[in-house]
């Protein structure tokens, strides 16, 4: 380790304490069952989507996106606005009527809606199926940005963000981990604004250089090779837009909002949060031509947003700027990690731990709800922290894209359908999960697993919301209108509480 | 006149799971409730229906425009690429606004639900059972 590793050093540990003590400031308020899964449903709307949007801008968004658009050009940029534009897509079909679900999680909507227990289990096996897909990759990149920014082993990263999730998330499930995924946006939009424009006035004042290559296909929105291009960019563009809101950890976060009425406009909030960001990776990207010809050659463009203040800035200013990006990369991991293994932890806590520790509803944080959420947790964090540790390289976009287009193909027709249309049935619902899952998340395996096909074989299979999605939504359609009489009875009540709002049921009780 | 008699159900207290119900009973087991619900579904599905063809005809028309005229990617605004300043800034303002004009839309529509249903019919309810 030498003296450049001091500024990344800090940062990793003054991110770290601040983590846990704001998480542990949190556990003064976490009482009982419902604050360890949904903080009590009294989180407002200002503070729940700072909350959701530093739980949303993983390593991905951080450090992946600048990359991306380094080396790929205009058709990366569909990654943000994908990503932001998830959130309109969740505002307009899902938002409040899943608030006034009053479900805890994604498979107890699944019963509530259905009234069966093999959907919910389906479900809560894709919960935690798309929760460890995303997980693997976040654990990944910190053994990566760790290694690069202070050099230590690689297995150091996952284990240390590993460690200080389960603290968090063990100590006060979903109140504690509300304030700090909360501050961990702010340190984030700080992380990556400041440098940004320290850069920008650097660049101003070298005369304003223009970039390298110019001229190429840099700014044309569409990837290459003809119409193989033209389907695998409209593909991402499915998965992003329509699996948002089927991130089990964006999902749980709905039901912290007081009513439905607090969710749509936390979800506004969290397109005004995430906008405020995403304008920045760009920037590095521009600047990056300039001045980041060494990172493309050499093949580290990921950690460009690292590594473009040390070449920008000498001296004393460019450590400091390194020190705050990787502050704010590191608080990337830690927060989504966090969120994904609350969303795992609950589902696992629900479905299979409080059957092993014994009764639920316990409203004692020592009794066994929380022993079982606690025990949840530890299975949640390991078991993708042994994944991250075991397998060789995994490419960070792809398997967090992969988790997308999954959650795209299965939770999304689920959560649209269920909310829509009241001729949905069980038997309708499980077809689709299954034909999107399988579809999707076979696609996502053989990915994983390495197979590399060319051409259009490929093209399918890296890139298969585009005929995953259809197909989920076509069988789920068809197998409900061939089932028609399963049609649960209590579907018309479900949907007029999904619609209605709040001040009604209120004024009843 | 005849007198007047108050008609009433036997109370429907069946609650299904955890899916016990926020309006009353009144409406939505009667026909009239029915179709209030079917027309507070369609109008918010409309709502929600236009701003996904809006998003979807304004970005998802994108790559294939620039599929089909990649000399598209050289127009320059005040010296930045019109792709970078269209799908890098100007695309956030541009959600937020049709989130926004959704949410007033649709908190109208809600309002508006609620009192036709509060003023229709079933006024006098709890306080008389």
């Amino acid at each position: 380790m030498n003296t450049e590793a001091v500024p990344g050093l800090v940062a990793v540990l003054a991110v770290t304490v601040a983590t846990v003590a704001i998480g542990t400031w949190g556990l003064r308020f976490s009482r009982t069952t419902s604050d360890f899964f949904v903080a009590s449903r009294t989180v407002r709307p200002g503070l729940n989507a700072s909350a959701i949007g530093g739980e949303y801008l993983s390593a991905a968004s951080f450090l992946g996106i600048a990359g991306l658009l380094l080396v790929g050009g205009a058709d990366m940029l569909w990654y943000p606005v994908g990503w932001t534009a998830g959130y309109l897509v969740l505002l307009v079909l899902v938002a409040a009527p899943l608030r006034r679900s009053g479900a805890y999680t994604l498979p107890d909507f699944a019963e509530a809606r259905l009234g069966s227990a093999w959907v919910r289990a389906a479900s809560s096996l894709l919960v935690v199926g798309v929760g460890w897909l995303y997980l693997v990759p976040q654990f990944k990149g910190a053994g990566i940005t760790l290694e690069s920014a202070i050099g230590a082993p690689e297995w150091v990263g996952p284990v240390i963000v590993g460690l200080v999730v389960l603290v968090n998330v063990m100590s006060g499930g979903m109140r504690s981990i509300t304030f700090v995924q909360a501050f961990q946006y702010w340190l984030k939009l700080t992380a990556i604004l400041v440098p940004a424009m320290v850069l920008l006035v650097v660049w101003w004042g070298d005369g304003r250089p223009a970039g390298s290559s110019a001229g190429d296909a840099w700014s044309v929105p569409v990837a290459g090779d003809g119409s193989i291009g033209l389907y695998s960019t409209y593909s991402l563009i499915i998965a992003l837009f329509l699996g948002t809101m089927g991130l089990p950890h964006v999902v749980v976060r709905f039901y912290t909002n007081p009513d439905g009425r607090g969710a749509r406009r936390t979800t506004l909030a969290v397109l005004a949060l995430l906008g405020l960001f995403y304008v920045w990776p760009p920037v590095y990207a521009a600047l990056g031509r300039v001045y980041g010809d060494d990172l493309v050659s050499d093949g580290h463009a990921d950690v460009l947003v690292l590594e473009l203040p040390r070449l920008m800035v000498e001296g004393i200013g460019g450590e400091l700027l390194t020190g705050l990006v990787t502050a704010g990369a590191f608080a990337a991991f830690l927060s989504t990690a966090s969120g994904l293994a609350i969303a795992v932890s609950g589902v696992l806590t629900q479905d299979v731990t409080s059957r092993l520790v014994g009764e639920r509803g316990t409203r004692d944080p020592g009794g066994s709800i929380a022993t079982a959420f606690r025990l949840a947790a530890a299975v949640a964090v390991v078991v993708p922290l042994l994944v991250a540790l075991v397998v060789g390289e995994v490419g960070v976009a792809e398997s967090v894209g992969l988790a997308f287009a999954v959650a795209a193909s299965t939770f999304c027709p689920l959560l649209v359908l269920g909310i829509w249309w009241r001729g949905l049935t069980d038997a309708g619902a499980l077809a689709g999960l299954a034909a999107g899952g399988l579809g999707a998340g076979g696609a996502a395996v053989l990915n994983l697993a390495g197979v590399n096909a060319s051409g259009w074989t490929g093209a399918l299979l890296a890139q298969p919301a585009a005929w995953s999605v259809p197909l989920a939504f076509a069988v789920m359609v068809l197998v409900s209108l061939a089932t028609a009489s399963r049609a649960p009875a209590h579907a018309q009540r479900f949907l007029v509480r999904l619609h209605t709002p709040e001040t009604l049921g209120a004024e009843r009780s | 006149m005849t007198e007047r008699v108050r008609v009433t159900g036997p109370p429907r207290h069946t609650i299904a799971g955890r899916t016990s119900s926020r309006l009353g009973d009144v409406h939505e087991q009667t026909e009239l409730g029915d179709v209030y619900l079917r027309s507070l579904l369609r109008e918010q599905l409309g709502l929600a229906l236009t701003v996904l063809v809006t998003i979807t005809l304004v970005l998802g028309s994108l790559p294939l425009v620039f599929h089909l005229w990649p000399g598209l990617a050289d127009v320059d605004v005040a010296g930045l690429p019109v792709v970078w300043i269209g799908l890098g800034v100007l695309v956030y303002p541009f959600l937020l606004l049709l989130g926004w004009r959704y949410v007033r839309s649709v908190e109208r529509n809600e309002r508006d639900f609620a009192e036709l249903v509060k003023g229709s019919g079933s006024a006098p309810r709890d306080g008389e059972e």
